[in-house]
């Protein structure tokens, strides 16, 4: 074997390596963790362990350098680095298998969280009692929606995720006859009535709600129990021209319409929303406590699935502790708002949710055997040592 | 003599261990002990009074004990009935803990060796400690003040005082059963005046007001009240339908006549204010004979609880595991073999306290071992000394001993801080609400800590005995290396099995395997750390010596683990403050760290191993 090949390998199969990968591991957890304090759950997933490497600005300046391994580096190296210590380092044999097992479990589990990370997808659905609905909302993302309500039978939607809003530019689709150009955007944002803020700067914004309505610039917040409330204001521009600039924000819960060669249009700034093949209606949201306390004790929300060919109807219990499956999604009791008038579910996409129940089961065996053996061969050195002192 | 000392030794812990179980010594004629196991129900859950009296007394002062202003010592229940119907005696009680000079500021007194103050003594200042707390209020708990934590704290206090006091009786009422006898007489005359106020005819003026009077009053004890003292009545297929007294007397509008366990319970305030103790036990034994109908397994949990209040099994065990701690040191110097098998039949028997302790919380609440922070402290002692009893019956080089008596000790003295916060078998959140996982993640991950931790404990018997004594023999410092590197193993099993089992709880509930919440990353880094010890001895990157430091490190990970990732919030949010914990936890992990540098000494300057390298 070449040299350069030789020392090649025995770096990727060395423990020195896997030693090295588990302590960057390790600290890139507990670093992790204790930036949940500054920016929150989702965005320290998408820093650390949804990259390659960790980024810092350079202070001063708007440059991000790789500072650490990301989760994506490092979960790569140990499966190379277990791969390649499986194929030439190891032996299958009998006080080995445990091992094998284990490492094997290990590896569906890292590729399991890495399918995760590529795959899932998760949202809220607000069903208010006896309200129906086949779309659940993201908690994150927003879009603005141009809704063509011409047509009284149905509605013809474009959906523009709000990131497109950030910067100026030009939007255009093939089913709108007018381009969309983004004038301002706040991330968060507050909004306040005019006649409140005498000395407000005039409005960008001279068609619907927008000139009533002072928009404040908030900071952004990744506190997990807050929402930021975006805010734009879009100037659009049919074929003769500006038609108007408009005020869109999350804030706003009606939509703002008008229209344009004969058809109606709306704007509407909300939730991404993921559409289903199916439809939830909330018969009855419960929500036990304990009594004499407010301490809760059980939340449960019975609904109604259907699916519009009619095969699927039937109603279930969703509880804590006892999501429904259905369609590839998971449906949990996630919360409930209004007065326990409206309950909430999470809505999770995850193909790849078996893998870990088959690593758990795989790892676990491991261990006990490839212990076991250790155990009993301590057991019988000492049995022989006593017999042998006896 | 020599050969009789550990059966003696284990004779002197059961003697022991058995008076505990005595009553306790009740120097009144009055039946304590019988009162304290009625049952009310608070919290969500129906406990004897004794429980609410101690817990009380806990928040209020931080500790059980409580000495009256005569320097008598009063058993938990004496105080509470004092706070129930002699409330005039029990506002002279010094009860409430005030530490932070601050906050004794505001009572315009000043810090000296006075403690705790009573509720007069605290009179003159409450208006501007509900001012302090209005200012408070807004600001959010993790980012409050030191000052302004002490003031919500003493609030609550006297908030809790003050509802304890409304529970049973109405403060203001100097004779509360003779206030309900001339209620119940008025009560035909009062309600035809209420009826025809209303229908707009003529009625009597002072009938009217009486009752209206006592409406307002029983209103407002219903508002104050803290307890629902009141059972449901016989019939009700519900056993959780209890009522605060309050609430009982209002109904008596509906009903027509005053519910009879208030006035049971008016009938015993009255007995213990005038010093009847015939009347108090004849009452007592009369209302347990009438609840046993109804309520049998009830009361039956309450006795048992009101028992192991009193017996104290975890506070025994501590006892027994220092003395096991000290036999065992005692043993490497002096008589090995003697006190070896002393301490380790101590370590057995204070084990068995703690199990029975275990059990009857587990009987109590019908619930796996481990629930909240508290019983994972309580666990995680108890995981490590049994582990510490089979290396001691395998080794019997005392090191199991010690690291038993040392862990045993610590876990519950950590246990008995946390448990200063009030009840400790609180109901369980929705979320939480599943035997099944919790019997199951939860014991597996607290048995990760528990034998992380032990790994950790055994390297730093190895390496005070190698380091500052000629005691560690190549023989010792193996069969230490094998407990270690045994434990490690277990260590890495338990945890790993623990975190993938709560993943898979959490996709069971969730949906979702792994979130990335800072409990889960505590748990994945002690696997990790566990898997880093087990690879570098696997490669031999580290020999005895590395393998110990590497073990004390699994200290630091395991505490931070268990107590850091829930101190985020506070620990690195807030300015200037940090919670009591905080500091011991950073105390701990700076002895971890010096243990670890004093591994790293030159192996010349250990006293051991001066001769045989190791």
């Amino acid at each position: 074997m070449r040299p350069l090949l030789k020392s090649f390998l025995q770096f990727f199969t060395s423990l020195r390596l896997t030693v090295v990968l588990l302590i960057l591991s390790m600290i890139l957890v507990f670093i992790a963790t204790l930036d949940q304090v500054n920016l929150g759950v989702w965005a320290v997933q998408q820093k650390y362990f949804r990259s390659l490497f960790v980024m810092a600005r350079l202070p001063g300046t708007d440059l991000a350098v790789p500072v650490f391994p990301g989760a994506y580096l490092i979960g790569g190296l140990l499966l190379l680095n277990l791969a390649a210590a499986h194929a030439y380092r190891f032996r299958l044999t009998w006080t080995k298998s445990g091992l094998w097992l284990t490492h094997f479990g290990l590896i569906l589990l890292l590729l399991g969280e890495l399918f995760t990370g590529l795959w899932q997808q998760e949202s809220l659905m607000r069903l208010d009692q006896g309200a129906t609905k086949a779309y659940s909302e993201s908690y994150l993302q927003t879009e603005l929606a141009v809704i063509d309500t011409t047509d009284a039978k149905f509605d013809d939607v474009v959906a523009i995720p709000t990131a497109a809003l950030e910067k100026p530019g030009i939007i255009q689709h093939p089913k709108l006859p007018f381009t969309i150009h983004p004038v301002l955007f706040y991330p968060n944002s507050n909004l306040v009535m005019r006649s409140q803020v005498p000395n407000a700067a005039p409005s960008p914004a001279d068609q619907g709600f927008g000139p009533q309505l002072v928009a404040m610039a908030q900071r952004i917040t990744y506190k997990q129990d807050e929402q930021n409330m975006p805010t734009a204001f879009i100037e659009l521009a049919g074929p003769d021209g500006r038609i108007g600039t408009w005020l869109v924000s999350t804030l706003l819960t009606e939509p703002q319409s008008f229209t344009l060669q004969g058809r109606t249009y709306e704007l509407m700034m909300r939730p991404t929303r993921f559409y289903h093949p199916f439809s939830i209606t909330l018969l009855k949201f419960s929500h036990d406590r304990y009594p004499g306390t407010d301490i809760p004790r059980n939340f449960s929300s019975r609904i109604r699935l259907q699916t519009p060919d009619g095969r699927v109807d039937r109603e279930v219990l969703i509880y804590m502790n006892n999501p429904l499956r259905y369609g590839g999604l998971t449906f949990y009791q996630a919360g409930f708002e209004k007065n326990d008038q409206t309950s909430i579910l999470q809505v999770v996409r995850n193909p790849s949710w078996l893998l870990p129940y088959v690593s758990c089961v795989l790892m676990g065996l491991g261990l006990v055997f490839q212990f076991g053996i250790h155990l009993t061969g301590f057991i019988r050195r000492r049995t022989t040592a006593a017999v042998a002192t006896a | 003599m020599k050969k009789l000392l550990p059966f003696l030794v284990l004779l002197l812990g059961v003697v022991y261990l058995g008076s505990t179980l005595a009553p306790p010594a009740n120097q009144t004629e009055f039946d304590l002990s019988g009162f304290a196991r009625l049952p009310v129900l608070v919290d969500g859950r129906i406990k004897p009074l004794d429980t609410v009296a101690r817990t009380s007394l806990l928040v209020l002062q931080g500790r059980q004990r409580f000495v009256a202003p005569n320097g008598v010592s009063l058993q938990p229940v004496e105080w509470l009935l004092d706070v129930f119907f002699n409330p005039a005696v029990a506002d002279d009680y010094q009860h409430f803990l005030i530490e932070n000079p601050e906050v004794l500021a505001i009572f315009g007194r000043e810090q000296g060796n006075q403690k705790r103050f009573s509720f007069n003594e605290l009179r003159g200042g409450l208006s501007e400690l509900e001012r302090q707390m209005r200012l408070a209020d807004p600001v959010d708990e993790p980012v409050r003040t030191p000052f302004q934590r002490e003031v919500a704290k003493l609030y609550q206090r006297v908030v809790l005082y003050q509802r304890l006091k409304q529970s049973v009786n109405l403060e203001d009422s100097p004779d509360f059963f003779a206030d309900l006898q001339r209620f119940q007489n008025l009560l035909p005359a009062g309600i035809a005046a209420v009826r025809a106020k209303e229908a707009g005819q003529p009625y009597n003026e002072q009938d009217y007001k009486a009752v209206m009077d006592f409406a307002s009053r029983f209103q407002f004890m219903s508002e104050s009240g803290y307890l629902l003292v009141i059972p449901p009545e016989a019939g009700n297929p519900d056993v959780t339908a209890w009522k605060k007294t309050g609430d009982a007397l209002m109904g008596t509008f509906r009903r027509g006549e005053v519910n009879l366990d208030v006035l049971v319970y008016a009938a015993l305030g009255r007995a213990w204010r005038l010093k009847q103790p015939r009347d108090f036990n004849d009452g007592v034994k009369a209302y347990g004979t009438q609840l046993v109908r109804q309520f049998k397994p009830q009361l039956l949990k309450c006795s048992i609880e009101a028992g192991f209040n009193q017996a104290q099994p975890f506070y025994s065990s501590m006892v027994l595991y220092v003395l096991a701690f000290l036999l065992a040191v005692i043993s490497w110097l002096k008589w090995p073999e003697t006190l070896q098998r002393s301490a380790f039949w101590l370590l057995a028997l204070a084990f068995a306290g703690a199990t029975a302790g275990i059990l009857t919380r587990m009987w109590l609440e019908g619930r796996p071992p481990v629930t909240n922070l508290y019983s994972s402290a309580v666990f995680v002692g108890w995981v490590a000394v049994a582990l510490c009893l089979v290396l001691e019956r395998l080794y019997k080089n005392a090191i199991g001993a010690v690291a038993g008596g040392m862990i045993g000790f610590g876990t519950l003295l950590i246990a008995h801080h946390l448990s200063l916060s009030g009840d400790t078998m609180e109901m369980m959140r929705a979320v939480l609400d599943s035997n099944f996982w919790l019997a199951t993640h939860v014991v597996v991950i607290t048995m990760g800590y528990g034998s992380t931790f032990l790994a950790g404990f055994l390297a730093i018997i190895y390496i005070f005995r190698g380091a500052l004594t000629k005691s560690l023999t190549k023989e010792t410092a193996d069969a230490l290396t094998r407990m270690v590197y045994g434990i490690v193993c277990f260590a890495t099993l338990f945890s790993l099995v623990g975190t993938v089992l709560g993943g898979i709880w959490a996709d069971q509930s969730w949906g979702r395997f792994w979130g990335w919440d800072p409990k889960e990353n505590g748990a994945l880094i002690i696997v990790l750390w566990n898997a880093i010890i087990l690879h570098c001895r696997w490669g031999g990157l580290v020999k005895q010596r590395g393998l110990m430091m590497l073990a004390v490190f699994g200290n630091i990970v395991t505490s931070w683990s268990w107590f850091g990732v829930n101190m985020l919030g506070v620990g690195l949010h807030s300015y200037g403050f940090m919670q009591a914990a905080f500091y011991w936890l950073i105390a701990f992990v700076a002895s971890q760290v010096l243990i670890i540098g004093l591994a790293a000494l030159p192996r010349g300057r250990w006293r051991s191993f001066q001769t045989q390298s190791a």
